[in-house]
């Protein structure tokens, strides 16, 4: 069961072999064994996810089952979802309870899923380690002294260890993919705009997007599928007609060997060069040598101004963030101070107090460039550099139809080994960023191990709307590999 | 010295939807505290803004009205600051690209009228409100208010008196009103002003250092703030003081306007486009559609009144002064058929007396158009005559019914019989022969005398033409 797909688990539950609340049960008990030492989960609610458990059984027996309709999800702790606590792993909401649900956690309890629990995360979903949070780190599940990478590092872990067969992440400059990345999982950030933000906590609204992470492609196209849809509430939501990841995931073509022929994957130069692992560029040539073998073409292209995407993004995320964050003042809801003066003291009380370090120093970087005499320097210019980096993208899908690397530099590196030198450790974000500030669709499905046999991952980037054609190639190399069901040990 | 002063003014108009500017919730005012807020509002970690075309309408209806540019693409930006009446610690309003540029308002004046140059409006939400009494030393939060939505005009600064800014300010109240965005209501907050008053010696070019008088809630107190404030920066001057920019409020009690914070204290607001709005745009289409949709504006009506129903410019003011006055003169004209001069006679003598009277405005009068157009066709018919038609308007005012059973009932019906008027002042004549006899040694006044009794004798329900005429053929025969 451990290494089943969402279909396979679908058709277990239709065919009631298994009930849903033996399956939730299942991954719970595996929750409450592995979850002490890997503090992937922050809140746990059973008989919530049981009550849901019993109602999608039921949903089973009267015909009514949709394809995850028993599926117990991991949530990443971003998502606001009615009666559960969301944290967004911060002090600042350590005791919030949502009133409301995601639009995003509205679809998927529609379709009968089952929340599992929510995860851990960096705090307000800022860091690439998942080291930030107020709820102390996640670990990895292939070594517990390691990262599990970030934001959605808790989720990342989750199916890493089958503590769920799948989970819900966001990403705002990799947060999705890099943790998938270093804990051999996939995950998809969809093209800005597929999937609502209403009710996903907001970082930095113009990047920010949810999205699913599972084991297999296979599984990211079931669960994007519900994830995905137009939403009136969110300006950003765009309307356009639904599709059927699944059915991308087909192929036509008549030569069985040749699954992917006509498919040119464009190269970068720019992300083979220096700061790339050995051992990560090892196992991304072999990847792309395993596409050519299965038809694709390889493409060298060139992404010109791919140096200039880290220091864009870490102005305009944190000039968004900083905004974005000062609804958290202590005055309606969530920490307040327990002790201050007048109100300019309450609100500097509360937010020293509830913040972390990553928060405080993102909010002063983003208030910094949106000064009075900085905006232009840095704010709008890094809105231009964001405008010459989709340049580069649209300049690239002329010439070819995914865009194949890294995902991340190397594989997962020691905890608190970066913590001291936030730089670094936002140069990690190198090869991820760039999708964010141009809106596009990307990926991470793992590719092979590395350095104390940790997983590596390979990062698909798709033009606009993409998604389907990502996914296809993604699961055609899955269906030749078996990287994706590589599990770490001591987790069977 | 001789000083100039200049004023520029800013208006805060909440548009008349009747759900907020990026949320669903109500704007109804007066509700319990906290119950017009939803999680938009309260700004719930995750909620998201989506903004109300009904707002955009209203304020491309206002920019056709003043003739300003309506920008087809226009920017939301958040400005930032932090207070506990507002929710997400900042304001979704407009900065670089307004919805509305440009633009003027043509003020009448005594002197004759003025333009004022609109320099932009734009679009934005309103805060909160706290309330610091009856919380025992904490502060009470009302957020029904926060996200109505308001249109704010800037002015260039073009007034010089507190007179002008009035006008003006009139002038703006009456057109939101007029083209049906704003209810204009100022007890509740829904046309509020900001002046920027400065003073200069008389002929200097360069701008006074301004203060800004915020929050005028009444045309009374933007009169006396202003009027205040100019004497405060005028003395302050030629005491050989300077005057620091500075916001400051007007306390009506004590008549004077104090400091609120000076420039020093100003917030830098980190103006930056809302990533959660897309830029606001506008096809042509639309624009033309509501322009298509914009009734005859006050400015267009009242040169019609003058030029085609020959109207005193004070009457085609008076009666263009609201789009409820303008509607019931021409109800009335248009029920009469003509008679445009009764009518602005009628209307703005003898209805706006006993509106004043009774502070009422005109959509409260008890006394609708038709009744008076009504009345007016009788007194036109001259089946009542001016005296009779007063007594008919007071009894219509009273409630006591149309104008033909009124004249009926308590027989106000004019004489007009030739043979009986003739009766009745041949007794007149022969009762009053000192007058008669005044009057042919050429005494004026003594005619009417006489006319007066041949009224008293009709108990003034005489036709007084006819009468004159008669009483004129028979001195002289």
């Amino acid at each position: 069961m451990l290494n089943a797909s969402l279909k396979q688990l679908s058709a277990l539950l239709a065919q009631k072999k298994l009930s849903s609340v033996e399956l939730t049960q299942f991954h719970l008990d595996r929750v409450a064994r592995f979850n002490p030492e890997l503090n992937a989960f922050l809140t746990v609610d059973a008989e919530r996810s049981l009550a849901q458990a019993r109602a999608a059984d039921a949903l089973i027996a009267a015909g009514k089952a949709q394809p995850l309709t028993g599926i117990p999800l991991a949530h990443k702790d971003i998502f606001c979802a009615k009666g559960w606590r969301t944290t967004c792993g911060s002090k600042m909401l350590a005791n919030f309870v949502s009133p409301y649900d995601a639009h995003v956690v509205e679809q998927l309890n529609a379709a009968g899923a089952v929340i599992l629990g929510k995860t851990n995360m960096d705090e307000f979903a800022m860091g690439s380690s998942s080291e930030t949070g107020f709820w102390g780190p996640v670990k990895n599940p292939w070594d517990p002294a390691r990262v599990a990478g970030g934001s959605s590092g808790g989720s990342a872990a989750a199916v890493a260890a089958r503590m769920a067969p799948a989970a819900i992440g966001t990403d705002t400059g990799g947060s999705i993919r890099q943790p998938a990345a270093l804990t051999g999982i996939s995950g998809l950030k969809p093209t800005y705009g597929v999937v609502s933000r209403y009710g996903m906590i907001a970082y930095a609204s113009s990047l920010d997007q949810g999205g699913p992470m599972a084991k297999s492609a296979e599984d990211l196209a079931l669960m994007l599928n519900v994830m995905a849809g137009f939403d009136a509430r969110d300006s950003t939501s765009l309307e356009r007609p639904a599709e059927d990841y699944t059915r991308a995931l087909e192929v036509s073509a008549t030569d069985s060997d040749k699954p992917l022929a006509g498919l040119r994957i464009g190269v970068p130069k720019e992300y083979f060069g220096d700061g790339l692992a050995v051992d990560v560029a090892v196992a991304v040539e072999a990847a792309l040598a395993q596409f050519e073998k299965l038809g694709a073409k390889r493409v060298a292209i060139s992404l010109p101004n791919s140096g200039l995407s880290v220091p864009a993004y870490y102005v305009i995320a944190p000039a968004e963030a900083s905004s974005n964050l000062s609804r958290f003042d202590g005055v309606r809801y969530g920490y307040r101070a327990p002790e201050y003066g007048d109100l300019a003291d309450m609100y500097r009380k509360t937010r020293a107090q509830g913040f972390g370090a990553e928060v405080k120093r993102r909010i002063l970087i983003g208030t910094y460039v949106l000064s009075h005499g900085y905006y232009d320097a840095y704010y709008l210019k890094a809105q231009k550099i964001r405008r010459l980096i989709a340049r580069d993208f649209t300049q690239a899908y002329k010439q070819c139809d995914l865009i194949m690397g890294p995902t991340s530099p190397s594989v997962a590196f020691g905890l608190d080994s970066m913590l001291s030198d936030p730089v670094q450790m936002y140069l990690l974000d190198i090869y991820t960023t760039a999708a964010n500030l141009a809106g596009l669709p990307a990926m991470s499905i793992p590719c092979g191990f590395g350095e104390g046999g940790l997983p590596v991952g390979l990062q698909l980037v798709g033009d606009y709307f993409a998604e389907g054609k990502m996914l296809r190639a993604a699961h055609q190399y899955q269906l030749a590999t078996d990287w994706h069901l590589r599990q770490p040990a001591g987790t069977e | 010295m001789d000083w100039e002063t200049v004023i520029g003014i800013e208006t805060h108009a909440q548009l008349s939807t009747a759900s907020k500017i990026f949320s669903g919730a109500a704007t109804q005012f007066g509700a319990a505290p906290n119950v017009q807020a939803c999680a938009v509002d309260i700004a719930l970690p995750g909620v998201l803004p989506v903004l109300n075309q009904g707002a955009v309408e209203r304020a491309i209806r206002f920019g056709l009205a003043v003739g300003a540019d309506i920008n087809r693409r226009s920017v939301f930006a958040r400005k930032n600051y932090f207070y506990p009446d507002l929710p997400k610690g900042y304001q979704i309003s407009q900065y670089e690209l307004p919805v509305v540029q440009g633009g003027s308002l043509t003020v009448v004046l005594e002197e004759g009228v003025k333009t004022v140059r609109l320099t932009r409006a734009h679009l934005e939400e309103d805060a909160g409100k706290s309330l610091h009494e009856d919380f025992h030393g904490m502060s009470g939060i009302d957020l029904n208010r926060a996200g109505t939505p308001l249109l704010e005009i800037v002015t260039e600064p073009d007034m010089r008196s507190a007179e002008e800014a009035v006008a003006y300010a009139r002038a703006l109240h009456a057109l939101v009103r007029w083209i049906g965005i704003c209810d204009g209501n100022m007890q509740e907050g829904s046309f509020r002003c900001d002046a920027n008053v400065s003073v200069r010696p008389k002929g200097a070019e360069a701008l006074g250092t301004r203060s800004e008088i915020k929050n005028l809630n009444s045309f009374r107190f933007m009169e006396e703030a202003i009027n205040y404030e100019v004497r405060r920066q005028i003395e302050l001057l030629e005491d050989g003081g300077t005057v620091v920019q500075e916001t400051r409020l007007y306390d009506p009690d004590r008549k004077e306007t104090r400091s609120m914070r000076s420039k020093e204290d100003a917030h830098d607001y980190r103006y930056f486009p809302d990533p959660d709005l897309l830029p606001l745009a506008i096809s042509a289409e639309t624009i033309e559609s509501i322009r298509s949709g914009l009734p005859e504006l006050p400015q267009a009506k009242r040169d019609r009144y003058i030029r085609d129903h020959q109207l005193s410019a004070y009457d085609a003011g008076v009666l263009t002064s609201s789009r409820e006055v303008a509607d019931f003169y021409e109800d009335v004209i248009s029920a009469l058929g003509g008679g445009y001069k009764l009518a602005a006679t009628w209307i703005t003598g003898e209805l706006f007396g006993a509106l004043k009277r009774a502070g009422l405005e005109i959509s409260q009068s008890p006394l609708g158009s038709r009744q008076l157009a009504g009345l007016l066709q009788q007194l036109q018919d001259k089946v009542v005559n001016g005296k009779g038609a007063k007594e008919v308007f007071d009894a219509m005012w009273n409630g006591e019914g149309e104008a033909t059973a009124i004249i009926a009932a308590k027989g106000l019906k004019q004489i007009s019989d030739a043979g009986e008027l003739e009766q009745v002042i041949d007794g007149v004549l022969v009762a009053n022969p000192k007058s008669v006899e005044e009057y042919r040694a050429g005494k004026e006044k003594a005619f009417n005398a006489l006319v007066g009794q041949a009224m008293k004798a009709t108990r003034g329900k005489g036709n007084p033409a006819q009468i004159n005429e008669i009483l004129k053929k028979k001195l002289a025969g």
